[in-house]
């Protein structure tokens, strides 16, 4: 299993990048309403400056050849209209002003076309914007230009400006928002295929090699496909290194067999004690090295499944069976009973078959091993807040060995050194019972004759 | 455009008339000064008024136990001295009270009024406000005074039309016992005349039937008052509603008609200058007027219709005069030209 | 019986062919599958010894062959794999038991007979000497009294004196057969299985004899 976190994260980039997208998208946004609204509300004002110019100029007339006006009510009343605003307005013919605020800067009529020029500028301590007519009244057949200005303070427009530029954030805002949502759940449903092909994945036992087939997006299925050739890759180089491994074994223990059967035979023939000795010698050191290999691969076997074990469930009553049969031969060598004592119902866990199987060989083939001829070894389940599988023979004991230095690599009982053995048997019953929550009791039987060796499981 | 020339007939006029009762070292003339002074004075706040000291008295003196400490400079002037003070002399006053709304609003919009915002003036309505600067704290319908001698048991007329019709029937009876303002010499009279001309066409066939029929010019409210109750006037038109009412009670002899086709309604506005020294007492003062409608009894006393949105509305005819920009277009100079030479034509044939 | 040994190496399937011939059984050795096939066509076998890796092929293919032509022969495949995690797989395929390489001769034989034990009885391993039936594939001994299971050691003892009887058998040679290498026994231990043998022939005309100083054997005293 890798890390939680690793280098950089998927979805911190997907929701990162799309979160600038939103943002930059929302601000864009923000920019354009306030400055489209703000346009909007700009030219507003001007038509209005523009309509009471011109509603001023229409009202110019000749009188005396003289300009004169009559200010049109409406002509300031429309600006009232709209905001608040301060209203200033000057009316200036031929160079010199006919009406309205003296110190209202008015364009040069020379600079002025048809249409209303706009301006922008302070005026009584406040900006003002300004629109001013350019019209030609005939004073007596001469023409007089007259401009007309009128400014009105930008107040209002400041308000509508700020009140766009609330709506205009509060929209970005809440736009950003729900693109966030969005995002969020996009990125959780685009990721989901990489959470499910990991959980296909992790899902599986140590022996399921099999390609995956979970349905992918597009995007996966080259990682699925190099994950499958990866896995079949994997798949091969196990089986081949299965198969070196067998192959070795092969080759180191049939002529090892054929020696051994040699010996044997040998030993037959002969007759000096001496060298009957020798060959049994000989073949006591074939049987322990071989025994010695089989506990080694076991506990290998137990170490690698105890990191991830398969779940099956299983019955305990049957394993016990299983193993009484397979043990019960090499039990009849030596004339001992191996006594059944099984619930009649079936002790269903969950666990893994073959570390248990391993577990229940190694103590009865221990128990068989340490028993003298002619005994009884009692197989035993019980069924109560915990399983109970108890193996007691009639054996030596362990010579009052703790537990912790008989579950100890290679370490023996003090009192066995004359029998064959490698001395892992215990320590693979004890991981496998660790690996399943339970535990390996041992204890000398009350009488003082035998031991008793329990694995302990608790129920799930 | 300057002050100055606005007000040049109207300075002329009064000065004419005598009006002016002190000839103080200020460049404008006063009416009248006093000194409300506190017993323990912190501060003192100046105002400069159109308002009557007998109608202002009871609101100072109310202001005054609500805001301990605080003398109160009294001072009236005409509205458009009160103008010339502020707006041409930049005389130092912390309030300015005015029934010229025209006025009032010029000064706000030529940048001589500071902004205020308080509880009690974010309650005005929006037409009792303007720029947060201008504040009305009265609305006093312009009214028709009849003489109780004239008519007696007579129908009165109920609208313009009615009382043209009364002048033309009646013209040898009501020749010469027409009342008015000179709107030429009030300022509240030009802003009654505007408004009239501007809400019906009736207004100039009335002042023209007025001035066909020898209608007399006065200054004052009082004056026309003091001429109906006698009998010596049938009728003054567009006298202040307020301030008949507030006659009732010392003259007899007349009476009060609202006409039912419009009433211009003025607004009593006050202003904090942008020269005010005492500003915090001059907000309180605003304040105190946003609140007036609160204050029914000090209201008896002053005779000031407080601002009533209630009352607007249950007399369709009523039409407060709307402060804001357009009243400066008939301050411009060539349209009031034009305006008082049209009414001088057709009141005086 | 007759066995068929499936087994590359020489030296092993020698020494395996002589140790079980020893024992009273027929054995044909096959050195790869190929001749496997040919044997099983050319006669009836008893129990096939058959190991995993052979020159021409997989065991377990040969296996699989077996249990797919519905040949019922019990098969103990005598393999060099690491036990548990192939033990499941081989009985899957068929196989009735397996023995890991190298292995101790007597146990071959115990799982080969709790093989043909299961297998059910068969009439040819009934060996009769005077009165009394041995069956060695049930582990039964009749005599006048009756039958009586004998026990695992009793059995094979009986085997030796029935394969020969009336031959004498040392103490050397019947404790070579009666106990492992790993079991460390003296030669007075043989005494013990001699004497419970003589208790369940009590009754019977068949007598084991003690030849002083040579060993034990069977007559018939009736």
């Amino acid at each position: 299993m890798t890390g939680r976190f690793g280098r950089g994260s998927i979805r911190l980039r997907l929701v990162g990048q799309l979160a600038a997208v939103a943002a930059v998208l929302s601000v864009a946004f923000f920019l354009i309403v306030r400055g489209v609204a703000g346009q909007a509300a700009e030219d507003t004002q001007d038509n209005i400056l523009a309509a009471s110019a011109t509603a001023i100029a229409d009202a110019l007339y000749t009188d005396n050849n003289a300009v004169s006006l009559e200010l049109p009510y409406s002509a300031i009343s429309m600006l009232g209209t709209i905001s608040q605003d301060r209203v200033f307005y000057r009316v200036v013919a031929d160079g010199t002003t006919l009406t309205g605020y003296d110190d209202l800067p008015s364009p040069d009529a020379q600079t002025l076309g048809p249409a209303p020029n706009f301006t922008t500028f302070p005026y009584r301590g406040e900006s003002v914007r300004v629109a001013t007519v350019l019209r030609s009244v005939s004073v007596g057949n001469q023409p007089v230009n007259v401009t007309v200005t009128v400014a009105q303070t930008q107040l209002g427009l400041a308000e509508i400006s700020s009140r766009i530029t609330a709506t205009a954030t509060a929209i970005a805002v809440g736009f950003f928002l729900a693109a966030m949502a969005l995002i969020l759940l996009a990125a959780r449903s685009a990721l989901a295929p990489i959470g499910r092909l990991t959980r296909s994945v992790s899902r599986r036992g140590p022996q399921d090699l099999r390609p995956v087939v979970t349905d992918t997006p597009t995007e996966l299925v080259p990682l699925v496909e190099e994950l499958n050739k990866f896995i079949s890759r994997l798949g091969t180089s196990l089986s081949r290194s299965e198969d070196l491994i067998t192959e070795a074994a092969h080759r180191v223990r049939t002529p090892l067999a054929a020696v051994r059967a040699q010996a044997e035979i040998t030993h037959h023939r002969l007759n000096k004690p001496e060298h009957r000795q020798a060959i049994r010698e000989m073949i006591r050191a074939i049987d322990e090295s071989s025994r010695s290999a089989g506990q080694l691969l076991d506990h290998a076997m137990v170490t690698f499944r105890a990191d991830s074990h398969e779940r099956d469930a299983l019955d305990l009553t049957d394993l016990l069976n299983d193993t009484c049969n397979r043990l019960g031969p090499t039990a009849d060598l030596k004339d001992i009973d191996l006594i059944r004592d099984l619930p009649e119902h079936p002790c269903e866990m969950v666990g893994d078959r073959i570390l248990l199987q391993s577990a229940l060989r190694n103590i009865l083939d221990n128990a068989i091993k340490y028993s003298p001829a002619d005994s009884r070894i009692i197989v035993r389940a019980t069924d109560g807040d915990a399983y109970r599988l108890s193996v007691s023979d009639e054996g030596r004991g362990f010579g009052g060995a703790a537990h912790t230095e008989l579950t100890t690599r290679f370490s023996r009982g003090s009192n066995v050194s004359d029998i064959v053995g490698s001395g892992l048997g215990l320590t693979i019953a004890d991981e496998v019972a660790l690996t399943h929550g339970g535990r390996l009791e041992i204890s000398e039987n009350t009488n003082g004759v035998g031991a008793c060796v329990s694995l302990v499981f608790p129920k799930q | 455009m300057r002050f100055a020339g606005l007000s040049k007939t109207m300075m002329r006029l009064m000065l004419v008339l005598g009006i002016m009762t002190h000839t103080a070292a200020f460049g404008f003339e006063i009416e009248d000064q006093k000194l409300y002074a506190a017993t323990n004075e912190t501060s003192v706040l100046r105002i400069i008024s159109t308002t009557d000291i007998d109608a202002f008295e009871p609101i100072i003196l109310a202001y005054q136990s609500e805001n301990p400490g605080i003398s109160v400079d009294y001072t009236i002037a005409s509205s458009t001295e009160l103008m010339s003070a502020i707006y041409v002399e930049g005389a130092v006053f912390d309030l300015a009270i005015s029934s010229a709304m025209d006025l009032q609003t010029k000064l706000a919009n030529d940048g001589f009024a500071r902004s205020y915002v308080s509880a009690p003036t974010a309650a005005l309505p929006d037409w009792a406000k303007w720029r947060d600067q201008v504040f009305a704290f009265t609305q006093e319908p312009a009214v028709l005074v009849i003489s109780e001698r004239f008519f007696g048991d007579d129908d009165v007329p109920r609208n313009r039309q009615e009382l043209i019709e009364l002048l033309r029937n009646r013209p040898e009876q009501l020749r010469g016992r027409v009342g008015t303002y000179d709107v030429r010499v009030s300022g509240a009279a030009y802003l009654f005349a505007t408004q009239d001309s501007r809400n019906s066409e009736s207004y100039w066939r009335l002042t023209e039937v007025m001035g066909s029929l020898d209608a007399r010019l006065y200054c004052c409210s009082s004056d026309m008052i003091r001429d109906v109750a006698s009998g010596e006037l049938a009728f003054a038109y567009n006298v202040l509603g307020s301030y008949a009412e507030s006659q009732k009670h010392a003259t007899s002899g007349f009476r009060i008609i609202e006409m039912d086709d419009f009433l211009s309604v003025m607004l009593r506005t006050a202003v904090i200058p942008t020269s005010a020294e005492n500003i915090t007492a001059a907000e309180a003062m605003v304040d105190f007027l946003a609140t007036l409608n609160a204050r029914p009894a000090l209201n008896n006393l002053s005779g000031l219709p407080p601002i009533d949105e209630v009352a607007l509305r249950s007399n369709n005819a009523l039409r407060p005069i709307r402060l804001g920009p357009e009243l400066l277009v008939f301050l411009d100079r060539l349209k009031r030209d034009a305006f008082l030479r049209s009414w001088t034509d057709a009141i005086q044939q | 019986m007759r066995f068929l040994l499936v087994e590359d190496n020489e030296q092993l399937a020698r020494a395996t062919t002589d140790r079980l011939q020893l024992d009273g059984h027929a054995v044909d050795h096959a050195p790869d599958l190929t001749s496997a096939r040919e044997s099983i066509g050319l006669a009836d076998y008893d129990l096939i010894l058959l190991d995993i890796m052979l020159p021409d092929g997989d065991g377990r293919t040969f296996l699989t062959e077996q249990r797919q032509a519905r040949k019922r022969t019990p098969v103990i495949v005598l393999t060099a794999r690491s036990e548990v995690s192939d033990r499941v797989g081989l009985l899957d395929l068929g196989a009735d038991d397996y023995i890991t390489k190298p292995f101790d001769f007597s146990e071959l034989q115990a799982r080969c007979r709790a093989v043909l034990r299961r297998q059910g009885g068969n009439a040819a391993n009934q060996k009769t000497f005077g009165d009394a039936v041995f069956d060695s594939t049930a582990g039964t001994l009749t005599t006048a009294a009756g039958t009586t299971t004998l026990r695992n050691r009793e059995l094979r003892l009986l085997e030796v004196f029935f394969g020969a009887p009336g031959q004498i058998f040392s103490k050397t040679h019947l404790m070579d057969r009666l106990f492992s290498f790993s079991d460390d026994v003296s030669e007075n231990a043989i005494e013990v299985y001699v004497g419970r043998l003589r208790k369940k022939l009590t009754s019977s005309g068949v007598q084991i004899e003690t030849v002083r100083g040579l060993g034990y054997r069977m007559v018939d005293r009736t």
